[in-house]
């Protein structure tokens, strides 16, 4: 059965990937890691600023490469904003399992961002772009600064 | 469907060496032509990458499991000496293909990555010495890259690099005048993998024996498209590997000139490479085998022998006439695609053409078009300086085989144009 491609790059990816939200960097960011796919060679620089309550103030990404991995860092720094450590480390796992599950799972929400990445499900070649940002965050919130994280 | 047996029977059929190019008889040797990707009749365009096998090679490999698996250079029994009859047969098929004068000149590896290995650590090891350089080119696989520079690392030599220019040639001039005394290794790919780009081995090989450099030349994408002949070359080393010439992955083999192979140490140590062995001592056995320690990958040695037999069965002199109408083809279909680029217009190409397309990344481009059933390489082609010095991360590479027609490029331009489409 053929899956089309228009399945995977809905306008809600093509739009983040075009016109991604938050490329840029952060001035003095609490945390900031570099991620790298070596399959491709995408590199992501990401940001992270906690206010003084300890939830997220400000992300940002700079870099990417293909739509998948623009589109999700792009969605990400969206997602995460606002959000205690605790809370952002559940999105991570639950953003992680929605990608690697198998079966289809519950019907996609068209309003929800994320559920636009998990189409990336059906071709397990690009899972790897769609997670880097959101690794590279976690990585960046532990305080690894300057690290390089790989997906590969 | 008629397999084995049966199938190999039609190996007369398929072609008699003259006469038109008959691409669907070609295509019917080969059984994974029928799959369908995505519901598309699949269009394989990365040859470059590994070749599709043809029931040629397929039903070779199997025969010899059913009837003659033995080991080789061992036993007195009947199979074994078979065994080792056709495993020396298909060592003469490989020198027959490379123009080698005496089978002892070739040595079965796993391919042009070990090849290099082999060269590096063995003849490297015991010539190079601090202050020594060594040229390669900007244009090379990481297999002719790294081996070197561990080289390096080892003995203090240095590492040479001959610039590419904007068409993705090697530019000659810059070539000879970083050759000199000091230069002991000029290793060159014949074909890029990455560019498509036809060296003229021949110039660049008489350039660095000038100079008295001893010369390797990576040959993986050149065997499957052209002939090649390593004494007209006048190289003192030829790299190839069987999966990019119709034979199985982890066969490949190394052209050595006799008398170097035979001064060289062993480089792994073991079984097959000895003569005698005593604690106190070992005697190594001679070129090709002092270089094949341990059980050698037989059935995939034969495999080989016959990819050589299904190239000269249909010419080689025909299969580059053919690949170069459609890769000319292609590359012009290409470039009428708004927004197209190829990355690299060499004066000399075969097998592969790259390219970027404005506002779609390669890794998008080959998602998209593989949902059309187009199977194409995207990424650096473990190439990453040639990437960088056109200022690229990365592309998409189409390239083909023995296999691909008119049909594919229409199946190509297609695909390529959905993928506008998504992203305009």
């Amino acid at each position: 059965m053929s899956f089309d491609a228009q399945e995977l790059y809905r306008e809600v990816i093509v739009d983040h990937s075009r016109r991604p939200r938050n490329r840029r960097a952060i001035e003095s960011p609490t945390g900031h890691a570099v991620g790298h796919n070596p399959l491709c060679g995408d590199r992501v620089h990401v940001y992270v600023k906690l206010d003084n309550d300890g939830k997220i103030e400000d992300v940002s990404f700079e870099g990417g490469g293909c739509a998948i991995s623009t589109a999700s860092a792009s969605i990400m720094t969206e997602t995460m904003v606002g959000h205690t450590l605790d809370e952002a480390q559940k999105l991570f796992e639950s953003f992680h399992e929605r990608l690697t599950r198998n079966g289809e799972g519950p019907p996609s929400d068209e309003l929800d961002p994320i559920s636009a990445i998990e189409g990336v499900r059906r071709f397990p070649a690009r899972v790897k772009c769609a997670t880097l940002a959101w690794h590279t965050l976690k990585a960046a919130i532990d305080q690894r600064n300057g690290d390089v994280v790989k997906t590969e | 469907m008629s397999t084995s047996a049966a199938a190999s029977s039609g190996h007369a059929r398929l072609q008699s060496g003259t006469g038109a190019y008959d691409v669907e008889a070609v295509r019917r040797r080969f059984p994974i032509l029928e799959r369908r990707i995505n519901g598309h009749p699949l269009v394989y365009l990365d040859s470059a990458a590994t070749t599709q096998k043809p029931l040629d090679v397929l039903d070779a490999m199997d025969a010899f499991h059913r009837e003659k698996n033995a080991n080789v250079h061992r036993g007195v029994h009947t199979l074994s000496v078979e065994a080792t009859e056709v495993y020396e047969a298909a060592r003469d098929k490989v020198r027959r293909l490379l123009g080698a004068s005496r089978p002892e000149e070739i040595v079965f590896l796993r391919g042009v990555t070990e090849a290099m290995n082999l060269v590096a650590q063995s003849w490297g090891r015991a010539n190079v010495r601090a202050g020594d350089e060594i040229l390669i080119t900007h244009m090379e696989h990481h297999s002719n890259i790294v081996p070197w520079q561990m080289l390096c690392e080892q003995t203090g030599a240095t590492l040479k690099v001959a610039p590419v220019d904007d068409r993705g040639e090697v530019i000659l001039d810059a070539f000879e005048k970083l050759l000199n005394e000091r230069t002991k290794i000029a290793a060159f790919v014949h074909i890029s993998n990455a560019l498509g780009t036809v060296n003229p081995v021949h110039e660049m090989a008489r350039m660095s024996k000038q100079v008295g450099a001893i010369v390797v030349i990576d040959g993986a994408q050149a065997t499957p498209h052209e002939k090649v002949d390593v004494r007209g070359i006048g190289c003192d080393f030829y790299a190839i590997s069987g999966h990019k010439m119709y034979a199985p992955t982890g066969i490949g083999a190394l052209y050595g000139r006799h008398e170097l192979l035979e001064a060289m140490p062993p480089w792994q140590g073991g079984g097959d490479m000895i003569l005698s062995v005593t604690f106190e001592g070992t005697t190594y056995n001679v070129p090709p085998q002092k270089f094949e320690a341990g059980t050698p990958n037989i059935a995939g040695a034969v495999a080989l022998g016959a990819a050589v037999d299904f190239l000269d069965g249909i010419g080689l002199d025909r299969i580059g006439a053919h690949e170069s109408a459609v890769l000319e083809r292609m590359a012009s279909a290409l470039r009428e695609i708004p927004g197209l680029r190829l990355i690299g217009e060499p004066g000399r190409r075969a097998g592969s053409v790259s390219f970027v397309v404005d506002e779609v990344h390669p890794h998008d481009l080959g998602t998209v078009v593989d949902q059309e059933g187009v199977a194409i390489r995207t990424g650096h082609h473990c190439a990453q300086p040639l990437m960088e010095r056109f200022g690229v991360p990365a592309t998409a590479r189409a390239s083909i085989g023995v296999y691909n027609r008119e049909a594919d490029i229409e199946a190509l331009v297609s695909a390529i144009r959905k993928a506008i489409e998504i992203f305009s």
